[in-house]
């Protein structure tokens, strides 16, 4: 009779030591952009090459790894001025943001994007207060789009996750036009007041370190309000079909946002990581069908991965309210790594 | 309690070698409410700090405290490092003249200031501010009420930190990782308030120690207003 043993499975992954990712991934996106990115010697942050760039609110963000493109793909013209990258699923600690902040300065004040998890909020603060010792003009925002839970794993309140991107792009693009820091906050948190998303995982992520898959996730199952780091959502479910789970997603975003018919809106169908993109545009399709239905306008569709959980299969969707300032800014020009707008 | 930065230092070793010492212990608490860092995390960031230290040539207190401060937010990472280390690089800016009992007050008054603001936190949250506030509130009153010397001030510190340390026990979490155990955090020792407990008590055996002098054998909740005390059944910190 054959014998059952029990074994670990370790996931295979294309690296080289757990320990050696992110370093190794920086150097090799550098390598990739070398006239575009710069990595500040001895740290984990990425600047625009020509940073600082004179006459310009400077934009910085960062959080842990894993969740590529997102920091510093989004380094470049029209967006960011550089992004510190923690190790994965970790913080940046205080002196690598402050280390970002001082390269990024030229004078005209820095716009900090933080997502709300607590070691990035804690560690950025520390990083900003003392950036504002050494005569820093320093301001940030806290963004906290994730619709599906208050307080989880690593959150007091809502989750930051891919509405992220659209704080960077329009504050990205004022900052661009030359706006003073005031001004380019003031945009930053209008799109904060205005942008919702919810996700799903079909399977859990895996990271380099443990190997194996952060949380147990039935073969039939999925996780609805699911976080960027395998958090628990708010409710785990039988696996649906792409309708069933778009509007599961979409009617909790518009719950939460309670926008009047025909308001214009830009929607992302965002991946997490291990999706196809076949499979993203089958939720898009729901999406645009479902808003309709709601008559609400869409002004701009965006499909993708921007904010991903590593290998996750999953997909979110956001959704963000926009008026004529938001529309102009949310379509200037920009031209980073993962993302160009013309 | 000199002014002088080679005491500091010698704090500094003491601290990070108590921290090693306890750190399976640190992780042990932190395993049951938390994600099992914290002792590694501490560890690996105060022998950082004691190394930096340690290379400083001839350092002012202030120096010293700077660089700890600095090494442990590069070092502890999490919401540790800006806690324990950030707290520590602001809180330096007291000690401007060195070190004496005024500036001592001053220092632990901003310390404790910055972990509350930092990490939102009151007393009764089941955090690190569960030990720091009844210490730093008690040196203060025990300086500038009391009059004691700083020696004495500071092992009622020590004390009353220790008492802070029990009550995060009793008390469910309102911030940190283990807030989100909701209830299930009742019941459980604060691994933070227990590294501020472990810091606090090789500060005084440094500081007897540097005033050649032994460890007052002191109870925080005893009265010591000075002249009630002189005429009462002597104090308990009189004990020894």
């Amino acid at each position: 009779m054959a014998q059952r043993v029990s074994v670990t499975v370790i996931m295979k992954k294309l690296i080289n030591d757990p320990d050696d990712v992110v370093d190794e991934m920086l150097d090799g996106m550098t390598a990739a952009y070398p006239d575009r990115l710069r990595r500040l010697p001895d740290t984990q942050v990425v600047v625009r090459d020509d940073a600082p760039v004179e006459g310009k609110v400077a934009l910085v963000t960062g959080g842990g790894s894993g969740h590529e493109p997102t920091h510093a793909g989004y380094v470049g013209d029209g967006m960011l001025d550089g992004a510190a990258a923690g190790d994965v699923f970790s913080s940046p600690t205080a002196d690598e943001f402050e280390a970002l902040i001082d390269a990024c300065d030229a004078g005209d004040g820095v716009l900090a994007i933080i997502k709300n998890y607590e070691g990035d909020v804690m560690n950025f603060e520390t990083a900003i207060e003392l950036a504002e010792m050494e005569g820093v003009e320093v301001e940030s925002v806290v963004v906290n789009d994730d619709v599906a839970v208050e307080d989880s794993l690593y959150t007091s309140g809502r989750r930051g996750v891919c509405g992220t991107i659209l704080v960077h792009k329009a504050a990205g693009a004022k900052a661009a036009q030359g706006a003073d820091l005031s001004e380019v906050t003031r945009v930053a948190e209008k799109v904060i007041d205005n942008v919702g998303t919810m996700g799903t995982a079909l399977t859990s992520c895996v990271t380099p370190e443990k190997g194996e898959p952060t949380f147990d996730l039935g073969d039939d199952e999925i996780e609805l309000g699911i976080g960027i780091h395998g958090e628990p959502g708010t409710e785990r479910t039988e696996m649906m079909s792409a309708d069933e789970i778009t509007d599961a997603l979409t009617e909790a975003v518009l719950d939460d946002l309670d926008l009047d018919p025909g308001q214009e809106v830009l929607t992302v169908v965002n991946g997490m990581g291990g999706t196809p993109q076949m499979e993203l545009f089958v939720v898009n399709r729901r999406l645009q069908e479902l808003l309709g239905e709601h008559d609400l306008e869409t002004w701009d569709a965006w499909v993708g991965d921007y904010m991903t959980s590593l290998d996750m299969m999953g997909a979110s969707i956001t959704v963000c309210a926009v008026d004529d300032e938001l529309k102009e800014l949310l379509g200037a020009p920009a031209d980073t790594p993962a993302l160009t707008t013309k | 309690m000199t002014g002088d930065g080679a005491a500091v230092v010698d704090a500094v070793e003491a601290v990070a070698e108590r921290i090693e010492d306890e750190r399976a212990h640190l992780t042990e608490l932190d395993s049951a409410i938390g994600d099992a860092d914290h002792g590694g995390n501490m560890a690996r960031g105060w022998a950082a700090a004691a190394e930096a230290a340690r290379d400083l040539d001839d350092p002012d207190p202030q120096t010293v405290c700077k660089t700890v401060g600095k090494t442990l937010m590069a070092e502890v990472g999490g919401a540790s490092g800006p806690l324990f280390g950030g707290s520590l690089v602001f809180a330096s800016a007291e000690l401007d003249d060195g070190i004496d009992a005024e500036s001592a007050v001053a220092f632990a008054e901003t310390y404790l200031e910055k972990v509350e603001d930092r990490g939102d936190a009151r007393v009764g949250d089941q955090t690190v501010v569960d030990a720091l506030t009844p210490a730093v509130h008690t040196f203060k009153k025990s300086v500038e009420t009391d009059e004691l010397p700083p020696l004495e001030a500071l092992a009622k510190a020590v004390d009353a930190a220790e008492r802070g340390v029990a009550f995060t026990v009793p008390i469910r979490a309102k911030k940190g990782r283990a807030s989100y155990l909701g209830w299930r955090s009742v019941g459980h020792q604060d691994p933070g308030a227990t590294s501020a407990l472990y810091i606090l008590e090789e500060l005084l055996a440094v500081a007897a120690d540097a005033l050649d002098a032994e460890i007052p054998d002191v109870d925080a909740t005893s009265p010591t207003i000075p002249d009630e005390a002189a005429e009462d059944d002597s104090a308990a910190a009189e004990d020894d």
